[in-house]
């Protein structure tokens, strides 16, 4: 079952190392990884989300745990979390096809952030879901480039 | 005062209370050693510095206390990755400095740089590259903390040249507090109810305990609780010594050449007291028919050895002394029940197997010294008082079914790295930490040429160390994997190209010893028993005598080859 792991660390060299090196060495699986820093300076928050049986995933977090740089791990699907993920697409557009492309723009609530001749640049901002349904969208007018964050996650203030 | 990196090293370390170092010296770490004389800290120069690290590894597990080394950069700093892997796999608290190129360099592929930090990140407990002279002193506090807490390991602190010699004003922390690291010492006490209240209902109760017995200093508590409450003991080969091998309630090591007994006894068994052990392959055998029958109860520091290969019923994530103790008390308060009149049947089913099978072997045709008599002989000599080391393979496990442990850090040995070479250094270590007490390496042919070197370490420092060679002139325990599983293909595993082992100890101005004819054993022992010197005893055993009981690896415990 797919994971997402919110992992709080200090941010000092070499702590990305430790976290892919304990994935890697022990065979866990990565499906995206993101970093950035947090609002507490010498801090960043991984969001790490990764797939396995019951048993994987406890050994994943605990493992995490173990490491010395690791502050925090929260496994965010147990529960009500949003989830986001941003893409950027480039897909190749002609006369005949841009407008139709523009109105899956719309429907998805998508941005354009590029154009040129045979090109639109699009941003895409949503779970999994959305941006899988996208994809399938856009593939048959040809995608030239693509690009994705990996997923961000929070914890709803409201669980029920 | 402002002091320089390398004058805030060594003082930290006396504040750390180090007394002996093991180390060698090189361009990166001059500094260091420009200031060593002046400090009141003892360095024992080595000849190898994987020969460094396990030597600080048996000074710590003969000690309980942080081992400590010091090496040079490049291809002094991966010279010691086998020794930090070693100790990683053990658990041994270990602190190993390392110099390192100029910061300014580093990244360059400057001469004799590499990324040590990157390569043991696996194999260390944590590790530090010092950056700037101001966070010396709290990243030496942070690495003997790390090292000796919660589950002990190896921490690693790279010093680059230039920081070494910058100088800085010393302050030693007194405290450390990390917000990223609180290890979890106390058990929560429901839990520890539920083992009590489950042991009381066992019929068939029985202890496996492991190593963190040892690092906790839980033997004690361990042996009382077994014999308060009649509950026979089996440990893996990490944990012998934490219960006496010559108590009624003892069964031998479990697991691959585990007794006929103990392996039966946890099949058996319907409540399994796991105390600081880790369900490990060697000590397992096929995992899904481990202790079919029984409930476990697992004790561990470390959250990540519970349920990693092993289901548990009620574990317990705690220091191995803290929970005992509780286990003590709330078992104690269990009223009604006649612990050993209860555990009495089950007790004689365990002793008898002992009876059935007791550890054997046969006298050859040749008529050859058994080495297993060696050490049964080498038991009786030393009382079982010896600190005994070993290397790896066939000599290893004859040492941990033949001799008898009373005592806790009284045997020492690579357990989970299996390392050949360790057993000779680490006795080394084990001796400059307990100078009047015997020291008795038990080798084979094959391991101790790996570390052959630091027969020259012994000898400078009069470390009255003996290495017993079981010299049965094969890689003995790979050829017995080639009789049994690989058709007799004994492919590179014979050592018929040996050294004269006694010329060898002569040259370096130790004694050597040669032994051929079995009742040639006793009084030689008791020669080099005796001896202040250090010694090697060359004795030509059985070449193919093999170990058993054996589980053939895969096999359930059960399914034991026996003699
Ligand atoms: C460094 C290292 N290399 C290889 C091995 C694989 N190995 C395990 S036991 C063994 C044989 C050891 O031979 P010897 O020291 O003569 O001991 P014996 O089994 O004959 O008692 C070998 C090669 C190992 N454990 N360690
Ligand atoms: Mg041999």
């Amino acid at each position: 079952m797919r994971h997402v792991l919110s992992v709080l660390v200090e941010n000092e060299p070499g702590v990305l190392s430790r976290v892919a090196g304990l994935f890697s060495g022990r065979g866990f699986n990565i499906d995206t990884l993101n970093v950035g820093p947090t609002l507490e300076k010498g801090v960043s928050l991984m969001t790490i989300s990764t797939h396995g049986d019951e048993q994987i995933i406890e050994q994943i977090i605990k493992q995490l745990r173990k490491l010395i740089t690791v502050i925090k791990v929260v496994d965010l699907s147990g529960t009500k979390a949003v989830e986001r993920e941003m893409v950027l697409i480039k897909v190749h557009a002609t006369d005949s096809s841009r407008a139709e492309i523009l109105r899956i723009v719309d429907i998805f609530r998508c941005k354009v952030v590029d154009v040129s001749i045979d090109e639109l640049t699009m941003e895409v901002t949503g779970d999994q879901g959305k941006i899988v349904a996208i994809v399938n969208m856009l593939q048959r007018f040809g995608i030239k480039e693509f690009a994705r964050t990996g997923t961000v996650a929070m914890k709803r203030s409201m669980q029920f | 005062m402002e002091l320089t990196g390398a004058q805030i090293l060594l003082e930290s370390l006396k504040q750390e209370g180090v007394q002996h170092i093991f180390g060698f010296p090189g361009g990166a770490v001059i500094d260091i050693y420009d200031e060593l004389p002046k400090s009141s800290i003892q360095h024992f120069l080595v000849r190898h510095e994987q020969g460094a690290v396990h030597a600080a590894d048996g000074y710590a597990r003969s000690t309980g206390k942080v081992g400590v080394c010091l090496v040079t950069s490049g291809p002094g700093a991966t010279n010691t990755v086998t020794g930090i892997a070693t100790a990683y796999m053990d658990s041994i608290p270990v602190v190993i400095f390392t110099g390192q190129v100029p910061t300014a360099l580093i990244g360059n592929d400057a001469f004799q740089e590499v990324d040590i930090v990157g390569i043991t990140r696996p194999c260390t407990k944590h590790n530090y590259l010092i950056k700037d002279v101001k966070e010396l002193a709290h990243s030496i506090k942070e690495a003997f903390y790390i090292a000796a807490s919660g589950r002990p390991g190896p921490v690693l602190v790279d010093l680059p040249k230039d920081v070494m010699q910058a100088r800085t004003e010393f302050e030693y922390p007194k405290t450390i507090s990390m917000r990223s690291y609180n290890p979890n010492y106390t058990p929560n006490r429901k839990q520890v109810k539920k083992a009590a209240s489950l042991l009381s209902k066992a019929e068939r109760p029985l202890i496996y305990s492991g190593g963190g017995v040892i690092s906790s200093e839980a033997g004690e508590i361990m042996t009382r609780l077994a014999r308060r409450f009649s509950l026979p003991v089996t440990s893996t080969m990490m944990g012998l010594g934490a219960f006496p091998g010559n108590d009624p309630l003892w069964l031998g090591m479990l697991g691959m050449h585990g007794t006929y007994a103990a392996n039966m006894a946890v099949n058996n068994s319907d409540v399994l007291l796991s105390v600081g052990a880790r369900f490990d392959d060697r000590v397992t055998g096929k995992v899904n028919t481990f202790a079919p029958r029984a409930r476990i109860i697992h004790i561990d520091i470390d959250p990540t050895s519970i349920r990693k290969n092993v289901n548990v019923h009620i574990p317990i994530v705690s220091d191995c002394l803290n929970a005992l103790t509780a286990l003590e008390e709330e078992m104690g308060e269990i009223t009604g029940v006649q612990w050993e009149d209860k555990h009495s049947s089950w007790v004689k089913t365990v002793k008898g197997w002992n009876q059935e099978h007791p550890l054997q072997y046969e006298t050859g045709p040749s008529g050859k010294v058994k080495p297993q008599y060696v050490l049964e002989k080498l038991y009786e000599l030393t009382k079982g008082e010896a600190i005994i080391t070993t290397e790896v393979g066939q000599n290893q496990m004859w040492a941990a079914q033949f001799y008898k442990y009373h005592r806790p850090r009284t045997w020492i040995s690579s357990g989970g790295l299996g390392t050949m070479g360790y057993g000779f250094p680490a006795a080394i270590g084990a001796q400059v930490a307990n100078p009047g007490k015997l020291v008795i390496d038990i080798a084979g042919d094959g391991s101790i040429q790996m570390n052959i070197q630091e027969m020259a370490t012994a000898v400078c420092y009069n470390l009255p160390v003996k290495i017993i060679i079981l010299n049965n002139s094969y890689l003995g325990m790979v050829r017995q994997w080639q009789e049994l599983f690989y058709n007799k293909n004994y492919c590179a595993t014979c050592l018929d190209t040996a050294p004269d082992f006694v010329k060898l100890a002569e040259a370096y101005g130790a004694e050597g010893y040669l032994v051929e004819k079995s009742e040639d054993v006793v009084p030689v022992l008791n020669k080099v028993i005796a001896s202040p010197k250090t010694c090697i005893v060359d004795i030509k055993v059985e070449p193919e005598e093999n170990v058993y009981p054996m589980v053939p690896a895969g096999a359930s415990l059960t399914e034991m080859l026996l003699v």
